[in-house]
């Protein structure tokens, strides 16, 4: 499935959580591109101009997040929309997945991960939520409904 | 010794803001870190906590207050961070500090930050935190002895006394202009009241705004400059002679205002704010102006009127005197335009800064605007507690820095 799949035009993937390997793995697998925010922090954190450690997000990064919402949400959502909104813009394809575990994957910020899920369905790009599993057959069911996902969209692409 | 700081935060990385705590801290000698923890860490919270925060980060920041709870790591003091305007993290942020309050003896402040917060803003409150810890043995001072000058430059008015032999001898003050030409006049006044010369002064301490440019008056004098929230927290337990037992101390300034939790005469807590002016002693100065009364008339007056006959409830001095303006046109009498401008500097300060530290009985409230009685009634009645106003109140920071730096002549 996955070697047939590289044959085919690589849609991008926004995963939520924006950092989940689990999900970042998936997606590869099949042959896709997942987008994570490990690649966007790479960029800024690579950047040599850039001096705001840890992650180099800077105070002109939280204001470019006004693009997204008003001045009185806190600058720490605006700064993760400001790195996770350019994601979503360049994905053909979203995986959401609903209430995860905290090893599942985080941007850190209930709110931020709300928003982002709204910023997928303003987009109006094909999407799934999902319940995170809790047990090991709806862990099965999650992948195969995950797979499904990817299998449907490429067929319609 | 350098003091070590636990930093628990949320959302300083994606406001851009670490850096500028770090720096704040450098500059101070502090050095700031971020307890440890592990997934099983944050699981645990979720299990003994009956407060669930949907944000990971804010789970983060309980777990990490276990730790030091726990005695995992042994900070000198903390330094508590969330996003200004998040409700989840503000929630967070206060039980923290209660917790941390609880069960430690680590001294602890809290600050809201944007993406705007620069280290300059953190300053104070990271440089109050050291000398918590640093001149512990030195703000345990009680008594003052030998001759010793205290000034406190304060954004509004620069204030001295001299202290001899635990009695204060003489004291004054005059509007600020500028720092060091207007310190150096209220030393030559109140070396003239106390009949003395500079050669007889064993030490000079310096508080206040202005602490920074002061050392360079008599370089050989000054042996201590301190910032105000601690030394005028000091002054404030010491001229209400309640060293021991518990006390809030209330400092409602020119351009900022603290609240200063002590126990036997130790700061253990504090909170500094005036986001914005509307919450300080210019509004109610400028109120006066507008009125054509002085200050100390102000205070009066507003004894005789009713604060709810004015709608006076606003965060801005701009829009605070809007409201004023537009009262007086519909006729509301002087009174109660005074009275409504007390209550709403003091119930700004009850909701930005009371609720940063748990209030301890008695209130002694200080400061230049200690003596505006109108204000003392409003803050009885917001804080529904005992306000004491302790003599020469407005020296607190003055008498505290000449109590203090007796403390470091031989």
């Amino acid at each position: 499935m996955g070697k047939g799949a590289e044959k085919e035009r690589s849609l991008k993937v926004f995963i939520s959580p924006p950092n989940s390997l689990i999900l970042y793995d998936l997606v590869k697998r099949y042959g896709y591109e997942p987008l994570s925010v490990m690649r966007e922090i790479e960029k800024k954190v690579r950047d040599p101009e850039i001096d705001s450690p840890p992650k180099n997000i800077t105070p002109s990064d939280v204001r470019e997040g006004l693009k997204y919402c008003a001045v009185e949400v806190p600058s720490g959502v605006r700064g993760r929309l400001s790195l996770l909104s350019k994601l979503i813009e360049e994905a053909d394809l979203a995986i959401l997945v609903d209430d995860p575990d905290f090893e599942f994957g985080c941007s850190g910020c209930a709110r931020s991960n709300e928003f982002l899920k709204y910023l997928v369905y303003e987009r109006g790009i094909p999407y799934i939520t999902l319940k995170y599993p809790r047990n090991e057959e709806e862990a099965k069911d999650f992948v195969d409904t995950i797979l499904g996902f990817l299998e449907k969209s490429r067929r319609s692409s | 010794m350098v003091v070590k700081i636990a930093q628990i935060s949320c959302g300083t990385e994606y406001s851009g803001v670490q850096k500028e705590v770090e720096k704040a801290a450098e500059i101070v000698g502090a050095k700031i870190y971020v307890p440890e923890v592990g997934l099983e860490d944050v699981r645990r919270v979720e299990e003994e906590l009956p407060f669930a925060p949907a944000s990971s980060g804010l789970k983060t920041m309980l777990a990490r207050m276990f730790t030091i709870v726990e005695g995992k790591t042994k900070p000198d003091a903390i330094l508590l961070l969330t996003c200004f305007r998040c409700a989840e993290g503000a929630l967070t942020r206060t039980i923290v500090r209660r917790m941390l309050q609880k069960k430690t003896d680590i001294p602890i402040v809290s600050h809201s930050f944007t993406e705007r917060t620069k280290a300059t803003n953190l300053l104070l409150k990271i440089e109050t935190l050291v000398d918590m810890v640093e001149k512990e043995a030195l703000l345990g001072r009680r008594e003052q002895s030998g001759i010793t000058i205290g000034i406190d430059s304060g954004s509004t008015m620069t204030k001295g006394a001299i202290m001899k032999d635990n009695e204060i001898i003489a004291y004054d003050w005059i509007p600020t202009v500028e720092v060091k030409a207007l310190a150096s006049k209220v030393m030559d006044r109140l070396l003239s009241k106390a009949n003395m010369s500079i050669d007889k002064i064993d030490a000079i301490g310096i508080t206040g705004y202005g602490r920074f440019i002061l050392k360079e008056l008599h370089p050989e004098k000054v042996k201590l400059a301190m910032e105000e929230v601690t030394v005028c927290s000091k002054g404030a337990a010491y001229l209400a002679e309640r060293l021991d037992g518990d006390a809030t101390i209330v400092d409602i300034g020119g351009a900022d205002n603290k609240a200063t939790t002590m126990h036997n005469g130790l700061p253990d807590s504090f909170s500094v704010g005036g986001i914005c002016a509307g919450a300080s002693g210019r509004f109610l100065e400028i109120v006066a102006n507008r009125l054509g009364v002085t200050l100390d008339e102000l205070g009066e007056i507003a004894l005789r009127g009713r604060p709810d006959k004015v709608m006076m409830n606003s965060y801005c001095i701009v829009f605070g005197i809007s409201d004023l303006v537009s009262s007086l046109a519909l006729g509301v009498s002087k009174e109660d335009a005074a009275a409504a401008s007390c209550y709403s500097v003091a119930e700004q300060f009850y909701e930005q800064q009371m609720q940063e530290i748990d209030v301890r009985e008695p209130i002694i409230q200080i400061g230049g605007t200690s003596l505006i009685k109108g204000l003392n009634k409003a803050l009885k009645d917001m804080l529904r507690a005992e306000v004491i106003v302790p003599p020469l109140s407005q020296f607190a920071g003055a008498v505290g820095a000449a109590l203090l730096v007796s403390g470091l002549v031989e």
